[in-house]
């Protein structure tokens, strides 16, 4: 009789993952206005770790720990968690087009944002993530309480729906505001499209107990999310408490994509491209997707960044904007290349 | 000992009284057939007593109020295949059939060697062996709903309840699933409950049938006392001829010229 076991994650991908994420970082703090050789930032993080000479001067030793590393970690884990937000969404509504920003999140850290930016002068900066925060998660709880009543939780396209009722309505808000006030619309703006630009280690260090919590969530629930492929009924029937597991899944990702979104502003693409070209190499099942999504997220991104700081450099490009014009064409031919179109 | 017995038991959506009263017993590897024109309820009953519509009246498993019961331990009695079950493209037919030990996990832990062990036990025991890697969407119908019904044997309930279980499937793969399932209740133990749409194959098998009419029982008993030419004329408003047979009465429907 043939064997066979639960899907799992075989150690051979383990491996390529773990060079994936070794180069992609290395990469990152290399790269940039003064390059440095990997070498010399390697021996430079692990005179600071573990006490070995260093070979690298004061200035590189700066460049590394307070401008590069910070960043290329920031950008690792940000896009980890748009990725897994975004491959835990598709899951928990069998749609593989659910985006990190399904629910209203972009909609209500834009409009949080925006007020922030028209009230605060000297303390925006302090300001903006936090109002950032609180109107993204304003924004899901209003969705999912609208979603919710509107057919009692029993049907996720109820609460779909209602976000993009809820993302029309804040959205119309945060214009109005915008035109009220004009000559704060370059600020505004380069908030929406997304930035990894930070000031050292302070917003690492804020958002990621947030963004760590909520992808061990949804990697305890990887199984449960397989279950939903079958639909609500049969997994209903199959034991499955389905609205407490989906509300579950909503909460951790949309918790990490606002805390995500409050430091970088809105980054687009990631939660729709990095699990789709996975599924497209390793299948749809969430015990292997959900995990390399972590991963490739965040490679994806720090890659992302350093395409932004280099292609028109010196000047700097919104990481935004990089991944949407990385994304879209690449989403469009991966589509159009997958046999009729069937990527999911 | 395990008899789920039903009493007074009603379905409403929208205000609208779908199913009521109904009353049924169910014993250990009994076999009751739901037939009734479309739109009678049947389906409605089905997923009433599988606890994904809501319902009133008494739904008990020997001492078990079924109500009182998460979904986890409901689905330890009462399993469900639906009438097409969804079949998740690029899932293996043995990632689809361990889904069954759901019930039987807490919600946030993965498989143990017990479970893949039960999962395999039953792709043999059904004659599975061969599709184990296949791809679950590009099974034909007649394999989709054994691959359904052993993911409803993984979850290891005594009561299983089948939509349609064969209307989608020509004749050969209808007696196939049939027998596989007339099997399963005499050497398993295993209750069924199923709705069926054809009448003479609902005669073949189940030990009881009950004929639903706009979500009332109106009649219920042997398929000798169900399928009669006046039953069928009264709520199908058809007119058909019922011969005997040794193997059940078998309905045709007459030319009206």
């Amino acid at each position: 009789m043939r064997t066979a076991t639960a899907r799992r994650i075989t150690p051979f991908v383990w491996a390529i993952s773990a060079v994936a994420v070794l180069v992609t970082l290395t990469l990152g703090v290399s790269i940039g206005a003064v390059s440095l050789a990997p070498l010399t930032v390697w021996s430079e993080i692990s005179s600071n770790l573990f006490g070995t000479a260093s070979n690298s001067s004061s200035s590189e030793a700066t460049i590394i720990w307070q401008l590069r590393l910070p960043r290329v970690l920031l950008a690792f884990v940000v896009g980890a968690m748009l990725a897994s937000a975004g491959c835990a969404y598709q899951g928990t509504f069998r749609n593989p087009l659910a985006d990190p920003y399904l629910l209203g999140v972009s909609a209500g850290a834009g409009l949080g944002a925006t007020i922030a930016i028209f009230n605060g002068s000297g303390t925006t900066r302090f300001l903006l993530p936090l109002a950032a925060f609180a109107g993204a998660l304003g924004a899901v709880l209003l969705t999912y309480s609208l979603g919710r009543s509107a057919i009692a939780g029993r049907s996720s396209t109820a609460l779909i729906l209602a976000g993009v009722a809820v993302a029309s309505l804040l959205t119309a808000i945060q214009t109005l505001l915008q035109q009220q006030n004009t000559d704060k619309i370059r600020e505004i703006y380069a908030w929406v499209l997304g930035r990894l630009s930070t000031s050292g280690w302070n917003d690492l260090a804020i958002i990621t107990p947030y963004i760590l919590i909520c992808i061990v969530v949804l990697l305890r629930y990887r199984r449960v999310l397989d279950v939903f492929a079958v639909g609500d009924e049969e997994a209903l029937t199959m034991g499955l408490p389905v609205a407490r597991a989906r509300g579950a899944i909503i909460v951790a990702a949309s918790l990490g994509t606002a805390a995500a979104v409050a430091v970088t502003g809105l980054i687009g693409f990631v939660g729709i491209i990095v699990p789709h070209i996975l599924r497209l190499i390793v299948g749809n099942s969430y015990r292997i997707l959900l995990p390399l999504s972590v991963i490739y997220g965040g490679v994806f991104l720090v890659l992302a960044d350093i395409l932004a700081r280099t292609i028109l450099a010196p000047q700097e490009i919104s990481i935004g904007v990089v991944t949407a014009l990385l994304g879209a064409p690449f989403f469009l031919f991966v589509l159009g290349s997958s046999k009729n179109g069937s990527v999911t | 000992m395990t008899t789920l017995s039903v009493r007074g038991l009603q379905v409403e959506l929208d205000r609208k009284t779908i199913v009521s009263n109904i009353d049924l017993e169910l014993g250990v590897g009994q076999w009751i057939c739901i037939i009734g024109p479309n739109g009678a309820g049947k389906s409605s009953l089905l997923k009433a007593l599988a606890g994904i519509i809501p319902s009133t009246g008494e739904i008990r498993i020997d001492d078990a109020n079924m109500r009182d019961l998460s979904e986890r331990d409901r689905a330890c009695w009462i399993a469900y295949v639906a009438q097409e079950p969804i079949m998740p493209a690029g899932m293996r037919v043995f990632d689809y059939v361990l889904l069954g030990r759901t019930a039987h996990l807490k919600m946030l832990a993965t498989e143990s060697p017990k479970d893949l062990e039960i999962a395999h036990y039953v792709i043999s025991e059904l004659d599975l062996d061969k599709f184990i890697d296949r791809d679950v969407a590009t099974l034909s119908g007649g394999e989709r709903q054994r691959v359904a019904i052993a993911r409803a044997l993984t979850q290891a309930s005594p009561i299983i309840l089948l939509d349609e279980p064969t209307t989608a499937l020509d004749v050969g793969y209808q007696q196939e699933v049939l027998e596989l399932i007339d099997r399963l209740r005499k050497e398993k133990k295993i209750a069924v409950i199923s709705t069926m749409h054809d009448l003479t194959v609902s005669g073949l098998y189940p030990d009881h049938l009950m004929l639903l009419a706009a979500g009332n029982v109106v009649v219920s008993g042997s398929a000798e006392f169900v399928l009669t030419p006046e039953n069928i004329a009264t709520h199908y408003g058809a007119k058909v001829t019922v011969i005997a047979h040794e193997s059940g009465p078998v309905v045709i429907p007459e030319r009206n010229s």
